[in-house]
Parts: C-alpha cells; sequence; structure tokens
C-alpha cells in the first residue's frame, strides 16, 4: 500500500527563513525610517536597508541553492513539482491584484476625481467654489493648483518598448520549446537574446525617464497624472529588473545542464513571470500611453 | 477507523529519530507546520493580550466623561493600534494558526505543500509588530488615524512614524499571501487519496476560499499604503484634490481591500462551527453542500459591496442603492448557514461542553451582529449611524463574539488532540460565562449610545452618555481579566491533565481524530485511504 504513493518530500529544519525574516525586518524598519529622515537629514536607515537587502541577496542565494541541490539529487516528486508550479501561479495572481490597485486609481482619477472637479455630476459648485478655473481633461496637464506639466505621448520611446516587450515574450517562448526538445544550444540562444531585449527595455525606460524629468517637466510630483504614470510605470520596470536578473539565473543554470525536457520547474516559472510582465505592460501601454 | 490509527501509531513507532528537535532553534528552524501552528497561536494569544491592553485604557479613559487619564492624542494611537493588531495580529494570524495545525491533518495530508515558506510567513509577523508597535515610542507618537488610515489624517496630517507603519503593513501583507498559498496549494495538491471536493472537512473548504480572498486583496492593501507613503513622504496627489487626486479615492481603494478582509476574518469561523455544532449534536451537519456554496457565494459578493462604509460620503445615489441591495443580498448565504447551524442541533443529542457553549453563542451572538450589519447597509438610516458606536458595536459583535469566539470554540474543541491532555471543563465553564455575560455588558450597550449620536473615536463625550460608558467599562474590563482564566487553563492543559483519547468527542468526525493524542511531530507521512 505505501508503495502505490511517492513520498511528500519534507524538509528538515532550515535556517534560511528566519535569515530571511530578519532580512525583511532590516528592509522594513530601514526604508521607514530612511524615508522619515529625509526630512531632517539625519542618516542611518539608508545603511540598515542597504544590510537588509544584502541579508536578503545572501538568503536567497541560499535558499535557491539548497532548493536546486534537492532538486538535481532527485528528492522532488511530480507531487512537489505541482505545488511548485501552483504556488507561482498563485504568486502571480497577487502580484496581478497588486498592479490592479494601481489602474483602479487610474481608472478612478480618469472617470470620477477629475471630471467632478470640474464640475461633473452634482458637484457644479465643487468646481465653482474651490478652482473655478480649473479644465477636466485627461491627461491632466494642468491640476487645480496650477501644477503644468506635459503628457508624455505613446509614439517614440514608448512604442519601441512595447515591440521590444513583445518581440522578448516570443523568443522566451522559443526558448521554452527548444528545452522541451531538449536542444541547449537552442535555448541559450533564444535566452540570452530575451535578456538582452530585457536589459534594453529597461535601459531605455531610464532614458525616458530622464527625458520626462529634464525636457517635459513630467515628474512623481506634477499631480495625478504623474503619480499614476511614475506609480504604474516604475512598478512594472522594477518588475522587468526583477524578471530579467531571474532570466539571468536561468541563463546560467541552463548552460550548467540542471534542466531537462520534462523537468524544468524554475524556467517555467521564470517565463511565465516574463509573460506577466509583459500583459502588464500592454495595459501599461493602452491605458497610461494610447488612451 | 480504529484499524487506521493503529497504522499511524506503527509507522510512527519505527520513526523516532524523526521526532522534534529540543531547544529555541526548534522554533526558528522549523518545517514543521504543528510547531508552526502553535508558534501562530501563542503569538495570536500575545497580540490578543496587547491590543487587549489598549482596549483597557480606550474603556478607562472613557469611564467618565471629560478627559482623565491620557491625552487625546494618544488615545488616538491607542484606537488605531488596538484596531491594527486586533485584526492583523490577533485574529488572522489566530486562524492562519488554526490552519496549519488543522489543514494537513484533516486531509490527511504530511505537511503543508510549501514547508520552507511556512516558517517565513510566521517568523516575518512578529518583526512587523515590533516595528508597528516601536513606533508608538517614537518622536511624534505612533499612527493616530485610525485603523483605516483614512487619507488626509494619514497624509497630510500624520506623524513622521508613518512611514514605519507603512513597511510594518507591507511586511503584514506578504506574510499572509505568503500563509495563503501555503493553504490553497495544500489543499488543491495535498488531499489524501479519496479525500474528494465534496468530502473536505468544513474548515478546509472556509480555509481555501478565505485564502483566496487574502491573495486578492492583500496586494491591493499594498498598493493603497504605498500611495500613503508617497503622498506623504514624496509629494504625490492621489488623495489631494489640488493635484487632481480624490480622499474619497483612498476610502474605495481601501475598501475594495476591507470589505474582503472582514470575510476573511469570519469564514474560517463558520468552518470551525460547522465542525464543533454536528459534533455535540451527535447528527451529521444539515446541509453540507449548501455550506459550500453559501460560503462561496459569501466571498463573491464581498468584491462588490465595499461602497457600504462610504455612503456619507457623497455617492451617486445609483451607486448607494447598488452597494445597498449587493450588501443585503449577503444576508441570504449568511442566514443559509446559520439555518443550516440550528437544523443541525434540532432533535439533536446536545451535550454542551465548552466548545459548544462557545460555538452556541457564536451562533446566536454573531446573528445580532449580522442583524445590526443589515441595519447599517440601508443606506438612508446609515446617515444616522455612520462613525457611531453603534457602529463600534456591529463590528465587535461579528469580530470579538462572532470571529474569537469561534477561535476560543476551537481551542477548547482541538486542546486534547494538540496536547494529549484533557482541559480543565470546570475552568472551561467559568471562562465561558464569564467572557459570555462580560462581552454583552461591554457591547450591547453601545447600541444605545450609538443611536444616541455619540460619536466613535473621541476621548471624550457628552454628559448624558455617562452611565452607559461606565457600563461598558465595567463589562470591558471584566472580559478582559476573564481572558486569563483561559490563559491559565492552557498552560494546565499543555502541563497536565486527564489523558486525553484518539477521540475525545464522540460526535465528532474527521481523520484528524484517526491519530493518536497529542498528534504525533509527523502525521500522515504515508496518506491514508479515505473512503
Amino acid at each position: 500500500m505505501t508503495t502505490k504513493h511517492q513520498t511528500y518530500y519534507v524538509p528538515s529544519q532550515s535556517v534560511w527563513p528566519i535569515v530571511g525574516a530578519i532580512g525583511l525586518f532590516f528592509i522594513a524598519a530601514g526604508a521607514g525610517l530612511f524615508v522619515q529622515q529625509m526630512k531632517s537629514g539625519a542618516s542611518g536607515g539608508g545603511y540598515l536597508l542597504l544590510l537588509g537587502i544584502a541579508v536578503i541577496v545572501f538568503m536567497l542565494v541560499g535558499w535557491f541553492s539548497a532548493v536546486i541541490k534537492e532538486s538535481t539529487t532527485g528528492l522532488y516528486s511530480a507531487q512537489m513539482d505541482r505545488s511548485f508550479r501552483q504556488g507561482m501561479s498563485w504568486f502571480i495572481f497577487s502580484e496581478v491584484m497588486f498592479f490592479a490597485a494601481f489602474f483602479g486609481a487610474l481608472f478612478y482619477a480618469r472617470a470620477i476625481a477629475v471630471p467632478w472637479l470640474g464640475g461633473a455630476s452634482n458637484n457644479a459648485m465643487t468646481h465653482e467654489i474651490l478652482w473655478p478655473s480649473f479644465e477636466a481633461v485627461w491627461p491632466l496637464i494642468s491640476t487645480p493648483d496650477g501644477t503644468k506639466t506635459e503628457a508624455m505621448p505613446w509614439t517614440g520611446l514608448p512604442l519601441i518598448n512595447t515591440l521590444i516587450l513583445l518581440t522578448s515574450s516570443v523568443t522566451l517562448h522559443f526558448a521554452h520549446i527548444s528545452l522541451e526538445k531538449a536542444k541547449r544550444s537552442a535555448v541559450v540562444l533564444w535566452l540570452g537574446i530575451t535578456i538582452l531585449l530585457g536589459i534594453g527595455f529597461v535601459g531605455l525606460q531610464v532614458e525616458e525617464y530622464r527625458h520626462a524629468y529634464q525636457e517635459m517637466g513630467l515628474t512623481l510630483t506634477s499631480g495625478i497624472y504623474g503619480n499614476t504614470f511614475f506609480l504604474l510605470t516604475g512598478f512594472h520596470g522594477m518588475h522587468v529588473t526583477l524578471g530579467t536578473v531571474f532570466l539571468l539565473v536561468l541563463f546560467f543554470r541552463v548552460l550548467k545542464g540542471h534542466f531537462t525536457a520534462d523537468k524544468h520547474f524554475a524556467f517555467q516559472a521564470g517565463s511565465w513571470y516574463w509573460h506577466f510582465v509583459d500583459v502588464v505592460w500592454l495595459c501599461l501601454f493602452i491605458f497610461v500611453y494610447v488612451l | 477507523m480504529s484499524t487506521m490509527t493503529q497504522d499511524q501509531t506503527a509507522v510512527h513507532d519505527d520513526d523516532h529519530h524523526h521526532g522534534a528537535p529540543k531547544g529555541i532553534m526548534r522554533w526558528l528552524l522549523t518545517t514543521n507546520h504543528k510547531d508552526i501552528g502553535t508558534l501562530y497561536l501563542w503569538f495570536s494569544f500575545i497580540m490578543f493580550l496587547t491590543g487587549g491592553a489598549m482596549a483597557m485604557v480606550i474603556r478607562a479613559e472613557l469611564f467618565q466623561p471629560g478627559l482623565q487619564l491620557v491625552e487625546p492624542n494618544f488615545f488616538n494611537q491607542m484606537t488605531t493600534v488596538h484596531g491594527l493588531i486586533m485584526v492583523f495580529g490577533a485574529v488572522m494570524p489566530a486562524f492562519t494558526g488554526l490552519a496549519n495545525w488543522l489543514i494537513p491533518m484533516m486531509i490527511g495530508a504530511p505537511d503543508m505543500a510549501l514547508p520552507r515558506m511556512n516558517n517565513w510567513s510566521f517568523w516575518i509577523l512578529p518583526f512587523a509588530f515590533a516595528i508597528l508597535l516601536s513606533s508608538l515610542f517614537m518622536e511624534g507618537g505612533g499612527p493616530n488615524f485610525g485603523w483605516t488610515f483614512y487619507a488626509p489624517l494619514s497624509t497630510t496630517y500624520s506623524p513622521d512614524s508613518t512611514a514605519l507603519f507603512v513597511f510594518s503593513i507591507h511586511i503584514m501583507g506578504i506574510s499572509s499571501i505568503m500563509g495563503a498559498i501555503n493553504v490553497i496549494v495544500t489543499i488543491v495538491n495535498l488531499r489524501a487519496p479519496g479525500m474528494t471536493w465534496m468530502k473536505l472537512p468544513l474548515f478546509v473548504w472556509t480555509w481555501l476560499i478565505t485564502a483566496f480572498l487574502l491573495i486578492a486583496v492583500m496586494p491591493v492593501l499594498a498598493g493603497v499604503v504605498t500611495m500613503v507613503l508617497t503622498d506623504k513622504f514624496f509629494g504625490t496627489s492621489f488623495f489631494e484634490a489640488a493635484g487632481g487626486g480624490d480622499p474619497v479615492m483612498f476610502q474605495h481603494i481601501f475598501w475594495f481591500f476591507g470589505h474582503p478582509e472582514v470575510y476573511i476574518m469570519i469564514l474560517p469561523s463558520f468552518g470551525i462551527i460547522s465542525a464543533i455544532v454536528p459534533a455535540f449534536s451527535r447528527k451529521k451537519l444539515f446541509g453540507y453542500a449548501s455550506m459550500v456554496y453559501a460560503t462561496a457565494s459569501i466571498a463573491i459578493l464581498s468584491f462588490l459591496v465595499w461602497a457600504h462604509h462610504m455612503f456619507t460620503t457623497g455617492m451617486p445615489v445609483f451607486a448607494e442603492l447598488f452597494f445597498m441591495y449587493c450588501t443585503m443580498l449577503i444576508a441570504v448565504p449568511t442566514g443559509v448557514k446559520v439555518f443550516n447551524w440550528v437544523a443541525t442541533m434540532w432533535r439533536g443529542s446536545l451535550t454542551f461542553e465548552t466548545p459548544m457553549l462557545f460555538a452556541v453563542a457564536f451562533i446566536i451572538l454573531f446573528t445580532i451582529g449580522g442583524f445590526s450589519g443589515l441595519m447599517l447597509a440601508i443606506t438612508p438610516a446609515d446617515f444616522q449611524y455612520h462613525d457611531t458606536y453603534f457602529v463600534v458595536a456591529h463590528f465587535h459583535y461579528v469580530l470579538v463574539t462572532g470571529a474569537i469566539f469561534s477561535i476560543m470554540a476551537a481551542a477548547y474543541y482541538w486542546l486534547p488532540k494538540w496536547t494529549g491532555h484533557m482541559y480543565n471543563e470546570r475552568l472551561g465553564q467559568w471562562h465561558f460565562w464569564c467572557s459570555v455575560i462580560s462581552v454583552n455588558v461591554l457591547f450591547f450597550p453601545m447600541h444605545f449610545l450609538g443611536l444616541a449620536g455619540m460619536p466613535r473615536r473621541i476621548p471624550d463625550y457628552s454628559i448624558q452618555f455617562a452611565d452607559i460608558n461606565q457600563i461598558v467599562s465595567i463589562g470591558g474590563f471584566a472580559f478582559g481579566l476573564s481572558q486569563l482564566i483561559f490563559l491559565v487553563l492552557v498552560i494546565k492543559c499543555i502541563r497536565g491533565g486527564e489523558k486525553a483519547p484518539a477521540k475525545p468527542w464522540e460526535g465528532s468526525e474527521g481523520l484528524e481524530w484517526t491519530l493518536p493524542s497529542p498528534a504525533p511531530y509527523h502525521s500522515f507521512t504515508t496518506p491514508p485511504e479515505v473512503k
């Protein structure tokens, strides 16, 4: 009877979670103090934050090494693989909901907050008494208190970046197909191209931000348009950066021959993550830039 | 069933070297679902007493009109941190602790699906609360804007320590999301052969749906605290009309998280009560399938009702009506549940041990909280009740006599399984009767205070509210002290007492009762067959 089921691997004690907990503690306390000290000019929080990031990187390397070792020594069953896959899918769902909060803010501002400030619905008196000269348009290039900015056009860099990210999803898919056909050199090639495209995207976004700040006067403080623009594209950019690091790790693992045609959860997870980041960008491109 | 018990014991006799490690490192490095469950439960109890102490400060200040003991700003910090601690530190970790202890045993799994991540989700919590509590001692004080941290109270008018508040909330969210992912994956992937969906114990079902809600809304909370952070420290104007934003937008995003959140704090209770009531009625649960569907309906509806917290913000009439009717719709599945519990007891051979007492009190008192919720859902009536003590009475009925009472019931019901000893029934009965009387003295009169117009979150009040506030405070002190009986009882139960059999309650059902008491360190290394 016992032979019918593979045993589910339950790791014995592990030091990495508590290291990770301490790392997160340093990051949260450090970031909190750092932000608080920006006004007063004191320091200390920033160092704690950096220390926390270092501890987390140390933890990630150690934890993943342990998992990779367990995986390569054959401790994992198909059931374990399903746990990892389901865990990753739900993690991506939580990320979707995180972006949903900011998209929600964007839609609310566009469809409700800004029109109401302009007197829509039953808010004629709000408009009349608070800011009678305010004009409700989107992109909001002039806020009620008079901050002026320019709107980022969707042509140019954003369009190029869209093409880059879409292409990268395709090349990553080619890498995945090659992996499933066990053609390692093709995997290396397509994955390498994907990583370069990811780096290119981040580079162009930095350039776009520089352009916005220095030539357009579009900053984080230019009212609700700038707020939603920078928080949405900024968090997306952070995800692309993390995704690129993820792909880079996969690249070296492919070189080391960690994955086989039928067992490559980490590759699958990295690829899901990348496609998710791509879909978020498509929504961003449509709702932040084009419409 | 009894043969299975012996099988399990036999397996574990061979496995002695896999027992619990010793010392503090056992707790810091553990990957065992029972150890982590225990950690969660003790942490939540410590937080319960901490948040309770803050409630005592609030009730002491409100014992008489006028400013007596504390500064208004400190009073605001007490109401804020009391709420944050009870929601994120007491109720949610208690349910996660119960989930850790019980779900693997109930579905015949060896452990949680991702044991190391399980440890991480717990151990980041004490750190998050250390950050939150330490902010109380900083210059300018801790969070003082209410646990709902409405803008602009949390942005323009908040203390500098708000940055620490924001990051501590982030960690609490990460902890909840990881815990919820673990629960879902465990339930979907680690059920024993034959444990089909409609055979799952209701506690497992309700937790599955709760976990889904957690993953869906905790990231939204993370988003809204991030906007508070950038509004306060980085010059954005999400919640500032002068920059094209709107403070009401804060409330929309917050309550899109907040309303599913209140169901996160009650759905596992439904699962607990659905285990205990049949056990002490010695009958099968009435309407199992309808319980599952009702839970799912409540979860879906919870995404469509958030703005009933904001009827007085000047929404268009259409929106007010939409949210009013959606809210009232929730009474239907909830009513199905209450009906099922009562129907389960109908003509059962009832006995009233402590778990059952708490469960019956839950059904009655939670229903009172549900009815006051219906009153609040009526938009025109809510204009009168909004932000009064009526609201405070309402949500304490659903959270204290609802969530907390169900957690108490669960603790009494499964303590023999956890510790291997029976708890002291006499002490348990004392705890119950002291709690149930004092809690009603504490919260019932608040309804009258609210209807008469006493606002919440204010350290002073008009003279005509003095008598009732005194009664309420006395009830509060009595309820707080009653919980110490529980602490004594639990410690006594861990240290010794009558030996508990594998199945101490004759009417109870489920795989966890096929294991010996106390449950072995590793349960079901081989999955049991469920017929």
